[in-house]
C-alpha cells in the first residue's frame, strides 16, 4: 500500500539512517555541494563544517517541528528561511567565539549555510510534517551524513594535498606534497573518487540483496 | 484519515492580518536569539581579536614584551585606551627596560586573490624593517600562501634598510619586490617564484605605509620613546 507522504512517519532506526546512509546528503542526493568541494582542504575544516550545519540541520529542524502547526503555508518559506538565517547567525558567532583561525579558514562558507538546500529541504520536506523527537532524529542523522561525507573528502585532501591529518605530520619533511589537492580542482577529484567508490558499493549491495531474495523464493 | 489528525489543519484561508502576525513574531524570536548571542559572544570575540593581533605585533617585534596602541595621523599623535584600542593604527612595543624595541605597522595591498593585510616590524633604531606577518590572506594555498611560511623570504625582513632622507620627510629608497634572487640592495625584497604576485603584494603594502607612516613617526619619535614608563 502506498503511504500518504503528507502523513507523519512513525518513530524508527530508519529515521535515523535516512541520512548516513540510504539518503546521505552528499554521497546519494548530490546536495550541498559547494561547502562539500570549498572547504574540504583540511579534516578540521571539514569537521569544523559539518557540525556547524549540523547544529543548524537540528536547530531549525526542531524549531519548524514545534511550529509546524501554527505557520500557515501561505508564509512558511519565509519562516523557514528566517528560523534558518536565525540558527545560522548563531553558528557564525559560535564560531567566531571559539577560535578566530578556524573562522577565517572557513570564510563566507559559515554564513552561506542559509543557503544550503540541505536544510531548507529538510525543513520544508520534513520538520514541517513530523512530530519533535522525529525531525531530531531525523535532522542529527542527515547532519552526522553530512559531516561523513565532509570528513570523507577532508581527510583525503589534506593527507595528499598536505602530507598531514588534523594538522599532524604524517610522512616526515621528505613528503612533497600534491598541491592540487588542496585546491578547488583536487576537490572535484576526490569528489568523483567517493561518488564512485559509494556507486559501486551500492550496485553490489542491492544486486546481493537480490540473490539472497531469489534464494529465499527458491527455498 | 480524519482531519484532526492530519498535520494541515491550519486554515485554508487565514486572513492577511495572522499570516502578517505569525511572521512578525517568527521575525521578533529570530531578533531575541541573535541578539542575545551576539551579547554574549561580543566580549570573547573582541579578546580574540585582540589576542590575534597581540600575538602578531610580539611576532614582528622580536624584542618586545610590552605594547601600546596609538593613532598616528597628520594631526599628531594620539595613545589609545579602553574601547578606542581598535582605533590603532600603530602599535609601540617596548622591551624589559623600558626602551622603544620598533613599531608595528599594518600595511595592505591587492593580491592574486584579494587584498592581503600584514603586520610589519619597524625600528627606528636601525632603520630597518626587522619582521613581518601576513594578518588576512586568501591566496592560493601551495603557491601565494608561501609568503607566510617560506624561511628564505621570511629572512628578507630581519633587516630590510627603511630609511629617510635626510630631511626625514621621504623614504631614501622605496622598499620594492625584485624577481627571486635579483635582490642587491638592502632595501629590496627578493620575492618567491611562484609566487610573484603575492610577494609584490607584500612589498606593495610595506612600500605604501612605509612612504605615509614613517616621515610621521620620524616627526614624533620623542613623544613615542617618553611613553617607555608605564
Amino acid at each position: 500500500m502506498v503511504r500518504d507522504p503528507r502523513l507523519p512517519e512513525p518513530l524508527n532506526w530508519g529515521t535515523f539512517t535516512q541520512g548516513l546512509w540510504r539518503d546521505n546528503p552528499v554521497f546519494v542526493m548530490l546536495l550541498g555541494l559547494c561547502p562539500v568541494l570549498a572547504v574540504t582542504n583540511t579534516a578540521m575544516n571539514a569537521l569544523a563544517m559539518g557540525i556547524a550545519t549540523t547544529f543548524v540541520l537540528l536547530s531549525s529542524g526542531v524549531l519548524v517541528s514545534l511550529l509546524r502547526k501554527l505557520i500557515p503555508k501561505q508564509v512558511r518559506i519565509a519562516s523557514y528561511i528566517i528560523i534558518i538565517a536565525t540558527f545560522v547567525t548563531i553558528a557564525d558567532y559560535a564560531i567566531m567565539a571559539i577560535s578566530l583561525d578556524l573562522y577565517n579558514a572557513l570564510g563566507a562558507f559559515i554564513q552561506l549555510i542559509v543557503a544550503n538546500c540541505i536544510i531548507l529541504g529538510r525543513a520544508e520536506a520534513y520538520a514541517s510534517k513530523n512530530q519533535v523527537v522525529n525531525a531530531f532524529v531525523n535532522g542529527l542523522g542527515m547532519g552526522l551524513g553530512f559531516t561523513f561525507a565532509l570528513l570523507c573528502l577532508g581527510v583525503v585532501r589534506e593527507i595528499l594535498g598536505s602530507g598531514t591529518l588534523f594538522g599532524l605530520s604524517l610522512f616526515g619533511a621528505d613528503f612533497q606534497p600534491w598541491a592540487i589537492f588542496v585546491l578547488p580542482p583536487g576537490g572535484f577529484f576526490v569528489l568523483a573518487f567517493w561518488l564512485f567508490l559509494f556507486a559501486v558499493v551500492r550496485k553490489h549491495r542491492s544486486h546481493s540483496r537480490i540473490q539472497e531474495q531469489e534464494i529465499a523464493d527458491a527455498a | 484519515m480524519s482531519d484532526e489528525t492530519s498535520p494541515l489543519s491550519t486554515p485554508a484561508n487565514p486572513g492577511p492580518a495572522s499570516l502578517i502576525l505569525t511572521l512578525g513574531i517568527i521575525a521578533m524570536m529570530s531578533g531575541l536569539l541573535v541578539v542575545t548571542t551576539y551579547q554574549v559572544t561580543k566580549p570573547i570575540i573582541a579578546a580574540n581579536r585582540q589576542e590575534a593581533l597581540e600575538k602578531a605585533v610580539f611576532s614582528v617585534l622580536p624584542e618586545a614584551t610590552s605594547k601600546v596602541n596609538f593613532r598616528l595621523d597628520e594631526e599628531g599623535l594620539r595613545r589609545l585606551e579602553g574601547d578606542e584600542m581598535g582605533q590603532a593604527n600603530l602599535f609601540a612595543g617596548y622591551d624589559e627596560t623600558g626602551e622603544l624595541a620598533g613599531i608595528a605597522l599594518e600595511g595592505a595591498a591587492r593580491g592574486y586573490q584579494d587584498v592581503v593585510r600584514i603586520l610589519y616590524g619597524y625600528s627606528p633604531e636601525s632603520e630597518c624593517v626587522i619582521g613581518m606577518t601576513v594578518m588576512e590572506s586568501t591566496e592560493t594555498p601551495g603557491l601565494g600562501d608561501k609568503v607566510e611560511t617560506d624561511p628564505d623570504f621570511l629572512a628578507n625582513f630581519e633587516c630590510l634598510e627603511a630609511r629617510l632622507n635626510e630631511a626625514g620627510t621621504a623614504m631614501r629608497n622605496e622598499i620594492v619586490t625584485v624577481k627571486s634572487g635579483e635582490k642587491t640592495e638592502p632595501w629590496q625584497i627578493d620575492g618567491i617564484s611562484g609566487a610573484t604576485v603575492t610577494s609584490q603584494a607584500i612589498g606593495t603594502a610595506i612600500r605604501r605605509s612605509s612612504r605615509e607612516m614613517l616621515p610621521l613617526i620620524e616627526k614624533n619619535k620623542e613623544s613615542l620613546k617618553r611613553t617607555i614608563d608605564e
